[in-house]
């Protein structure tokens, strides 16, 4: 059997159970705290107590270390989150078991046999993930969730728990201030590097996003030159963008950078050099300098939009 | 006070990764090194909690004898000493580099007391495995809490956020702890010139532990296929904004 840790009913749990059930042998799911709606494998098991009250890793991996000595699974499967690796993490650390993040494939056999991800999906790297219960977390959006139909019988059980498992809890979330367009969920981001020259550099950016509705993105340079918050960097230690379109302006396409905008549905590159390895990545490219094309192109859509408003 | 930051010697890979010939490794004669860039952030926040509340912050790395370079670097920003274990340049597992940091700081906290708090980055840029400091602070029996963007001493404890979807999660641990953290907990500084020389005269502690066999046991590296995209070129200069603003249209983006 294979046991899957789900944590909330979303498109990344579906995509995990997708790759469970690619592992042959019969599913089985556990959630912490709340009974999360999960359909198609045999038996959902929630640990219940007060202990899982709020996130607590250490409280969560110790029911599934339960469940593990109790159910002898072959593997312990959960998506590559941040909640899922850290969870697994700490089942692992507990078990003494070596254990592989952000799967994109896996041969179940002793070993097995899995494809994981290095630099953020810039590199894979094919290993041998041995022991007795094989631990994975599956790299997001590689694996496409499938229709799962079937109600799981409910085990609830009470696990027992340590003072050190109940140690670490999240105590408090503090809502997050209402601002502009968020990176993660902006429809277009345009972004620049080291070559706006200066932060005021990226006023002609924030003009071209503004006609957009969309967001301000740049490369790690720049917030590493203090020029821009950390908030606004796309890339491998940044923001993970899935825009509409990405518009990257003097961005050479670096694999750090690159990590981070592989969700855009399009890529239009800015750039001087017709051979940036992002041309590579991109749908669409202007060849020219961006403190030239940008403007040009805002002028553009202000010109198309003062047409609108005359017809109007 | 006492700070240990753990840190991981990394190229700079640049916009394609080319492999060695026995796909194991990535190539690296023309590339450059640093350190793992949540653990920079990892080390600027060592230095700052010692800035503020005294005693002592140490920089330790399991690598190459090159690695000694971002030990240097880490001292430049104001770690005062350094504990290199010296690998034999083979990859060493999340486990098997757990237990080499692990002994590592038994030892340094039998000659010179207990860390207060244990800094890691996260993950790390290359092999992003997600667990070594998970893993050393089980073994130490201390708490751990991953994925910071902030960290502050707080009395005897320590107040731990982390940015979450629609705010921020809060920790509250008492120490000594481990942390892990993220780029952009801070900005780290810039080191001054003779802050690079006083950090060529901190003291390096060496020693090669032996490395164990891997039980996430690499085969070989490779190369993701490309997108294989070719670029549609749009236009040259700003003659090509009428071509941009009729693509941003037909893909819905622009009136």
């Amino acid at each position: 059997m294979i046991l899957v840790y789900v944590d909330e009913p979303s498109e990344l749990t579906q995509q995990a159970l997708a790759f469970a059930g690619g592992l042959g042998g019969p599913l089985h799911a556990f959630a912490a705290g709340v009974a999360v709606p999960v359909e198609g494998v045999e038996t959902l098991y929630v640990a219940e107590g007060d202990a899982f009250a709020s996130y607590a890793p250490a409280a969560i991996a110790q029911a599934i270390v339960e469940l593990v000595e109790r159910l002898s699974p072959a593997a312990v499967v959960a998506a590559g989150t941040e909640r899922g690796n850290e969870v697994l993490a700490h089942v692992a650390a507990k078990l003494d078991l070596p254990f592989s993040a952000n799967c994109v494939a896996a041969t179940a056999g002793d070993p097995f046999l899995v494809t994981r991800v290095r630099w953020g999906g810039s590199l894979l790297e094919e290993a041998h993930l041995h022991g007795p219960v094989k631990l994975l977390t599956v790299q997001p959006h590689v694996v496409a969730a499938e229709e799962r139909t079937g109600k799981p019988a409910i085990a609830a059980f009470t696990p027992v728990l340590s003072d050190p498992d109940r140690l670490v809890r999240v105590a408090e979330r503090v809502a997050a201030a209402a601002g502009g367009v968020s990176l993660a969920d902006a429809k277009v981001v345009v972004s620049c590097g080291r070559g706006a020259g200066s932060p005021e550099g990226f006023g002609i950016i924030e003009e071209l996003a503004g006609l957009l509705g969309g967001a301000v993105g740049c490369s790690r340079a720049v917030t590493m030159a203090g020029w821009r918050p950390h908030t606004d960097q796309v890339g491998q230690t940044g923001t993970k963008i899935a825009p509409d379109i990405y518009v990257a302006c003097g961005i050479s396409g670096a694999t750090q950078h690159m990590a981070g905008c592989k969700g855009a549905k399009a890529i239009l590159a800015v750039n001087t050099d017709p051979e940036a390895p992002i041309l590579a990545s991109a749908d669409y490219a202007v060849i020219g300098d961006l403190h030239e094309v940008v403007p040009a192109i805002s002028a553009e859509i202000r010109k198309a939009q003062a047409q609108k408003a005359g017809r109007g | 006070m006492r700070a240990l930051v753990c840190v991981k010697r990394v190229p700079m890979t640049g916009g394609t990764i080319i492999l060695t010939e026995d796909a194991q490794a990535i190539e690296t004669l023309h590339l450059g090194f640093t350190i793992s860039p949540h653990e920079e952030c990892g080390v600027e926040e060592a230095v700052r909690l010692i800035e503020a509340n005294g005693g002592e912050s140490v920089v330790l790395t399991l690598g190459p004898p090159e690695a000694v370079e971002q030990l240097r670097d880490a001292m430049a920003l104001g770690i005062d000493r350094a504990v290199h274990l010296v690998s034999d340049g083979e990859e060493w597992d999340a486990q098997a580099t757990a237990g080499a940091i692990v002994e590592a700081i038994r030892a340094d906290e039998a000659a010179n007391g207990p860390f207060d708090l244990v800094f890691f980055g996260n993950e790390s840029a290359d092999a992003g495995n997600y667990q070594v400091g998970i893993r050393v602070a089980y073994a130490l029996g201390l708490p751990v809490v991953t994925g910071l963007k902030g960290v502050a001493i707080d009395g005897g404890g320590v107040r731990c956020e982390q940015e979450v979807s629609g705010g921020r999660d809060v920790y509250v641990l008492s120490l000594p702890a481990v942390v892990t953290v993220l780029e952009g907990l801070n900005l780290p500084r810039y080191p001054s010139v003779p802050a690079k020389l006083r950090a060529q005269r901190k003291p390096v502690e060496s020693s090669s532990p032996t490395r164990p066999s891997s039980k996430l046991e690499k085969v070989r590296l490779v190369v993701p296929e490309g997108q294989g995209k070719e670029a549609v070129i749009l236009g040259h200069g700003p003659e090509a904004a009428p071509a941009v603003v009729e693509m941003l249209r037909q893909i819905g983006v622009a009136q």
